[in-house]
């Protein structure tokens, strides 16, 4: 069977989704993206662990930017860096380095907990650990994928796929995120929220 | 709001553009003429003998950055666009609404009228700041008939019609605006303009026009299927519609203020012999110079209540048509000139 994956999401759009339901629309519906200062920064210490090579010692070996799949839900993404220790069985752990504090948010583990599940359906495994990295503290913060999570993820990637399918980019509500939101300018939140145009328009007649 | 970044507007001959890492290189032979940061440019308007090199075009490319290109005289060649921003959805809910007469007459509505009372405020400005005139506030009183009109109107021709009426009102008496003696108007004359003040205005209603495409564009709308221009090919519909609200306020009051000022004089201009007139290239390069500044001023946009840059205009309203269009805003708020 062929299997087409035009519309598996891309996993990134998780964390976009659990960020803000708006903000993932803006960008994986409407096409739009704006690059921020933290955007930016984030892309510059991809770039740093991508490129890197497989290294093989002993039984311990690590490879750099896997690409990863899930035909069960549809998702596909890149993992930053896969351990594999061991040989019968074989433990697979995978760390996701990010910028920032270990104030390990929702967001961060959900993406991580679907790479895992590609993993699982890939290597018919599975996998109870993995990690994040922070740039700012240079440490790793240990996660375990319990069965919360695990539930939390599946619907966060249900509710991600049939926003995209329907084409419609929900209104905002303004918060303190919005701040920190590098689609602001493209989002304009606070004019939406508060739609004013029958006033303003009413007020183009007036004479 | 989004940066505004500049337009580089190449009117020398026989120049050749390209980048050199962060920077673009204006060239002419040997000679430097000018480096910008890559990053600080959104816009290259090429007229006549301007070459681009190809790693240039794949750059403006993938940073969204359209090179167009004129004659020297200023008719529109060719234009580069590179990745298409937005998606098909919204420029297919764009030519639905193109197809339902009735939201074609309501935008349409909206944008006539915006139109209107921006032409009237021209003259309600020019009392206030010049004191009474009796002719003026006639036309002040024509133009605020007709927009009253423009509300009850409910069909296309109609609309069109009360559109025109508007505009003879409005230019019958654009030359009580002129304190430049060596310049006087008439009446609107287009293709080709046969006097120095419509070709002025010819002039720089393409410049702006050309803006309101990129903006349509950036916000991924399709610029060339408007509401109150009916399709035609080759015609930028949409961004002649969005012009529409800034041709009084921004555009005709920079040509006044660069004839009042006399920043250009009659020697800026040459006839030809079929009896067209347009501006000489040192004429050119003043009107780019003054227009560059006034894309820089500030005003509050009256909708969004937010400080922006005069030459972000085409943006901000490309973004509200869009965000209209997406459902997220009940009308259109076309920009008013408060
Ligand atoms: S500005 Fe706020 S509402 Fe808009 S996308 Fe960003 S976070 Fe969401």
């Amino acid at each position: 069977m062929l299997i087409n994956e035009d519309n598996y999401l891309p996993i990134s759009a998780l964390q976009h989704y659990a960020f803000c339901p708006r903000q993932c629309a803006l960008i994986n519906i409407e096409q739009a993206w704006a690059e921020n200062f933290w955007t930016a920064e984030g892309r510059l210490l991809h770039e740093r662990v991508d490129g890197g090579e497989a290294e093989q010692r002993g039984y311990f070996r690590t490879e750099r930017s896997v690409a990863v799949i899930s035909h069960r839900l549809k998702i596909n993404g890149k993992l930053d860096l896969l351990e594999i220790t061991g040989r019968h069985p074989k433990k697979y752990f995978p760390v996701e380095y990010k910028r920032g504090k270990p104030k390990i948010e929702n967001w961060d583990k959900v993406q991580l907990c679907a790479q895992v599940f590609c993993l699982e359906e890939m290597r018919n495994i599975e996998i109870n650990e993995a990690a994040i990295w922070y740039w700012k503290t240079r440490k790793r913060e240990y996660m375990i994928i319990d069965q919360s999570l695990r539930d939390l993820t599946e619907k966060i990637i249900i509710d991600t796929h049939e926003m995209i399918e329907s084409g419609i980019t929900p209104k905002p509500t303004f918060s303190k995120r919005c701040l920190s939101c590098s689609l602001i300018d493209l989002c304009e939140p606070k004019i939406i929220q508060n739609d004013q145009s029958k006033n303003y328009i009413n007020g183009i007649f007036k004479v | 709001m989004k940066k505004l970044l500049n337009t580089l507007y190449i009117t020398r001959q026989d120049t050749y553009l390209h980048k050199e890492r962060e920077t673009i290189i204006i060239k002419q032979g040997d000679q430097k003429l000018g480096q910008f940061p890559a990053l600080t440019v959104g816009n290259i308007v090429c007229f006549g003998q301007v070459t681009v090199s190809p790693p240039l075009m794949g750059y403006c490319g993938e940073q969204g950055i359209a090179i167009s290109y004129y004659t020297e005289q200023g008719k529109f060649l060719a234009r580069i666009y590179g990745r298409q921003v937005g998606n098909v959805l919204l420029r297919r809910t764009q030519y639905r609404f193109a197809d339902d007469q009735q939201k074609v007459i309501s935008l349409a509505k909206l944008i006539v009228g915006a139109k209107i009372a921006n032409s009237r405020y021209v003259y309600l400005r020019q009392i206030r700041n010049h004191g009474e005139s009796s002719s003026l506030q006639l036309i002040s009183d024509r133009l605020a008939n007709c927009l009253s009109r423009c509300e009850q109107v409910n069909d296309y021709q109609q609309l069109l019609g009360l559109e025109g009426e508007a505009a003879l009102a409005y230019f019958s008496g654009l030359n009580e605006l002129i304190r430049n003696n060596e310049f006087s108007f008439s009446t609107r004359v287009r293709r080709p303009p046969t006097d120095p003040i419509n070709a002025l205005l010819s002039f720089v209603y393409s410049i702006i026009t050309q803006e309101c495409l990129s903006a349509l564009l950036g916000v991924g709308l399709d610029p060339f299927v408007g509401f109150l221009h009916k399709e035609r090919p080759g015609r930028p519909s949409l961004a002649l519609d969005l012009l529409e609200e800034f041709r009084a306020a921004w555009a005709d009051r920079f040509v006044l203020t660069l004839i009042n000022r006399k920043q250009l004089t009659s020697k800026d201009f040459v006839q030809e012999a079929s009896g067209a007139v347009h501006l000489t290239d040192y004429a050119r390069k003043t009107l780019f110079a003054a227009y560059q500044a006034r894309k820089q001023e500030e005003i509050i946009h009256p909708y969004l209540q937010e400080r922006v840059q005069i030459g972000l205009l085409p943006h901000c309203q490309a973004l509200l048509l869009a965000r209209y269009m997406r459902g997220d805003l009940e009308y259109y708020p076309p920009y008013l000139v408060k």
